[in-house]
């Protein structure tokens, strides 16, 4: 059996963890609400947020620098993606969108791939990230710590965002209905702009913060990309909250499994997901009559 | 009725074409693209989309974890034979095939909960939960990372003959001998009603509910064909390399399927294999090229994203489109109906089915007592009590939102009302589903349009005589959808009926508004219901075409109980027997034409709440 330190310590990699996931998986979430898009590149994003930061690191000393030039590269990123092919499909039948930017992600990927090499870079720890934080009980290191209280921060932004300004208004309405924002005279389509650069700017945030904890490498977003549909299956499609709950649960299900047996770590977020689907086929948050 | 040589001949055309192709191209490989293996490997990939064109091609259903049965399949097989569990390898082979099947019953119960774009989302973390757990819990018989190496190949044995499946040309036949035998069976699988069915649920998941079909049950049974498919495909892999690489179940593995079925074209068996044989052989070549070299994904990813934008039917679905593009010529002489005595046939033929053969009869063809439905906390429907004698003609009217069509709705089992309850011939019908009512023999058309728009009309009928007259589910793959001489009959008899002879053969969406508007009808009239509800079937008619429609309607009401929704007042007053007025939820009054129409209250109704 674990001991009490070690279980908390992997708890607490649970929330760190599971912290990043919601942030993710709530841009995924939100452009899937919005623009009824599900973007099978939203792993790739992920990850050139992650080379993003290496690249602005290997040549300037400053992690908040990397955050903030980063965050500018996806804002470009998800801005070129939108209007260069996303819009083309807002009329197409979903499955065509799963597969535009699926065929998106591939070519992210082998970009990346040949521009750095298959071998994966070192993010090195931002200088005020490292030592350990000492709860008493026991250790943690020191910036899964930050990483927990900038995700939650960056969370915090993104709610009032969405409820507690006129363009999260906007949104959320759109979300619930997006032909009949249109109808009342919102230019619907900046909205959907507007929603997918912030949706891939949250997946390439999250890849910067995820860098130094891990080896950065093309496909590292892929085995993101899978556990944020578990986080949104188990959350509810579309729902801000659902993703932030789903992310916690998939987070600390992984950590702690894999404190008793690290190889059903995996198995056993789909196990629970596959537990959500009978019990609650809409998931927590889900709205009924949700597809 | 023989069918001429040249007709059946043409039937069997395709099947021929492919012996001719799987004779000819292992010779086109092997002398200029590289080797027979990597036809092979194609057609390794072929057997696996011949499963997966049925799934997203035909049934509409985009699968993103078929990984997980390609792996499931070759790993049983290899597991038993490098084990030494089983020593026959074609025993293992159908228990590897048996295996996938089973594991796609028990993710299909679950995945197919939901549709869409969830149901992409659930199959592909089911892919990898299968990749996972080949991975690590199940490494001690999986070989983990490693995978199964020694496979053995099948031999076939009589006496001293003694043929071993191994080295390129043996391998080959092998895996062709499979190819052809699945492609064989997926063209029986398309030409059948199920084939048909899995169509309209791609086209009208809903309508086909509507029309008989259990659509949950055939979307199930496309899932666990496709796994099949799958199980075989992984099967061959592992025997043509000796070797079962835990990479089947990856994502990458469900991930080129689909890449390959979209290049190919879905919905034509062959996609698949075509999208392989380009995306395998481009991979050869372009890792040639030295300007290219290590960007050789990167292009065959974007060409995938061009021929997604603006080649969305793949490369064979665009040669084919381009050869019949509106027609679909019957494939044999299709029943007319003609000459003198045709217009009591017709109505012979379309006379409602008897609700229960042999049970007593009941007062009531409908007994609805007390129906509720709510939303939120508005009553849509308040308390509604109707009771219809068989062959009674009822409208409902009332203003807008008073109710009407949800009240249809409740009485068509789409929505389950939250009190009350509905008696269909005496039978108590509230709790069943929409499909079950249509079975029992109640119909609807709809307010908008609910047809196949791929279909053309002959089609379209076909779908729903095939809903009552094959039951909720059958498995008669081996069956041509035209093969029931019964369906066939009434097809023709109301393609006459509704005056679409000359529109039979043509795909809905091509046709004028007038001419969808009565095969909507048409649609409900295909079961040949004793109850029959029609929402608004005038909306949107030219006066000519009421007249016409409203015809039909007299034509058709012998022997069946009619609700009729309807805002057109003079076919109300026209047509109906009996009126109910609903406004706000309940029933405001009801009686004859006259009675109704001389009624104050439903005058004030009408007037927007002014008391006269």
């Amino acid at each position: 059996m674990p001991t009490l330190p070690q279980f908390l310590s992997q708890a607490f990699n649970g929330i760190a963890l599971g912290s990043l996931l919601a942030l993710i998986a709530s841009g995924l979430s939100i452009i899937l609400g919005t623009l009824g898009v599900l973007n099978f590149a939203h792993g790739a994003m992920f990850m050139l947020g992650a080379y993003a930061g290496f690249v602005v690191l290997s040549h300037w000393d400053s992690f908040a620098g990397a955050l903030a030039l980063s965050a500018l590269v996806m804002f470009l990123v998800g801005f070129a993606t939108e209007r260069g092919l996303i819009r083309f499909y807002y009329r197409r039948p979903p499955e065509d969108q799963i597969l535009v930017t699926f065929g998106l992600g591939i070519m992210m990927v082998e970009a990346v791939r040949y521009i750095f090499g298959p071998l994966s870079q070192q993010v090195p720890m931002p200088s005020w990230g490292q030592g350990i934080v000492n709860f008493g009980f026991f250790l943690y290191p020191l910036y899964r710590v930050e990483v927990i209280g900038f995700v939650a921060a960056l969370l915090l932004g993104f709610y009032l965002l969405l409820y507690r300004t006129r363009i999260g208004l906007v949104v959320r309405a759109g979300i619930e209905d997006a032909t009949m924002v249109e109808l009342l005279g919102t230019n619907v389509r900046r909205m959907f702009l507007v929603v997918f650069c912030i949706g891939v700017m949250a997946a390439g945030i999250g890849g910067v913060i995820y860098a130094p904890l891990a080896a950065v490498i093309p496909n590292m977003g892929e085995a993101f990309l899978v556990q944020c549909f578990v986080v949104i299956v188990i959350g509810g499609l579309g729902s801000f909250p659902g993703a932030i709950v789903g992310g916690i649960v998939v987070g600390e299900i992984l950590s702690l499994t894999t404190l008793f047996n690290p190889a059903y770590a995996q198995a056993a977020i789909y196990a629970v997901m596959t537990l959500v689907l009978i019990v609650r086929p809409r998931g927590l948050f889900g709205a009924i009559g949700r597809q | 009725m023989e069918a001429p040589a040249a007709p059946r001949l043409r039937r069997w055309l395709p099947e021929l074409a492919m012996v001719a192709a799987l004779l000819i191209l292992p010779f086109v490989f092997d002398r200029w693209l590289g080797s027979i293996d990597l036809f092979t490997r194609i057609l390794i990939w072929g057997i696996f989309g011949l499963g997966f064109d049925l799934l997203f091609g035909r049934a509409g259903l985009l699968s993103f974890g078929q990984g997980a049965f390609y792996g499931a399949g070759g790993f049983v097989a290899a597991y038993l034979l490098t084990s030494g569990t089983f020593t026959s390898v074609w025993l293992a082979m159908a228990v590897g095939v048996a295996a996938a099947a089973v594991f796609s019953v028990m993710v299909g119960f679950l995945a197919l909960r939901r549709v869409g774009i969830y149901f992409t989302m659930i199959t592909l973390a089911f892919g990898e939960l299968s990749y996972f757990l080949e991975n690590s819990p199940l490494a001690s018989l999986t070989g983990g990372e490693n995978g199964l190496p020694g496979v053995p190949a099948p031999s076939i044995e009589f006496g001293s003959f003694d043929y071993h499946f191994a080295g390129s040309w043996p391998s080959y036949q092998l895996v062709a001998a499979f190819y052809f035998l699945g492609f064989v069976f997926a063209r029986f699988i398309v030409r059948s009603p199920v084939g048909a069915v899995l169509t309209a649920i791609k086209q009208n998941t809903l309508r086909t509910s509507a029309l008989g079909h259990d659509v949950r049950a055939y979307k199930l049974l496309v899932f666990v064909l496709a796994a099949v498919f799958a199980g075989l495909g992984g099967v061959q892999l592992g025997i043509f390399q000796s070797y079962m690489p835990p990479d089947a179940f990856g994502l990458e593995t469900s991930g080129q399927l689909v890449i390959q079925t979209i290049i190919g074209g879905a919905g034509t068996l062959i996609g698949p294999t075509v999208g392989a044989a380009i995306w395998l052989t481009l991979r050869d070549l372009l890792q040639l090229v030295p300007a290219i070299g290590d960007l050789w994904k990167f292009f065959l990813g974007l060409l995938f994203v061009l021929l997604v934008t603006f080649m969305p039917n793949g490369v064979v679905g665009t040669v084919t489109r381009s050869w019949n593009l509106h027609v679909r010529r019957a494939p044999s002489p299709p029943v007319v109906i003609a000459g003198p005595g045709a217009a009591a046939a017709r109505e012979a033929l379309l006379a409602p089915l008897p609700p229960q053969p042999g049970a007593a009869p009941a007062p009531f063809a409908l007994d609805v007592r007390d129906v509720q439905k709510s939303y939120g906390g508005i009553h849509a429907v308040g308390g509604v009590t109707l009771q219809l004698p068989p062959g009674r003609f009822h409208a409902v009217i009332g203003p807008n939102g008073a109710g009407k069509s949800t009240f249809l709705r409740l009485l068509a089992r789409e929505e389950t009302p939250d009190r009350g309850q509905i008696l269909l011939h005496g039978v108590d019908v509230t709790k069943i589903d929409v499909t079950a009512a249509y079975q029992a023999g109640m119909a609807k058309s709809y307010q908008i349009n609910q047809l196949f728009p791929q279909l053309t009309v002959r089609e379209n009928l076909r779908i729903g005589a095939l809903g009552r007259y094959r039951g909720r589910l059958r498995v008669d793959i081996f069956r041509a959808v035209d093969g029931f001489a019964p369906v066939e009959e009434i097809v023709a008899a109301l393609i006459e009926e509704l005056g679409l002879t000359a529109c039979a053969d043509l795909v809905v969406n091509t046709l004028p508004y007038g001419e969808k508007r009565r095969l909507e009808l048409g649609l409900a009239l295909a079961s040949r219901p004793s109850v029959l509800l029609l929402d608004e079937p005038l909306a949107g008619l030219s006066p000519a075409e009421r007249e016409g429609v409203k015809q039909l309607i007299r034509n058709l009401r012998k022997g069946r109980t009619i609700i009729l929704v309807e805002h057109d007042m003079d076919a109300v007053f026209e047509l109906a027997e009996q009126i109910t007025v609903l406004h706000e939820g309940r029933k405001l009054a009801e009686g004859t034409p006259k009675e109704i129409s001389s009624d104050p209250r439903v005058r004030a109704a009408y007037l927007g709440g002014v008391a006269a």
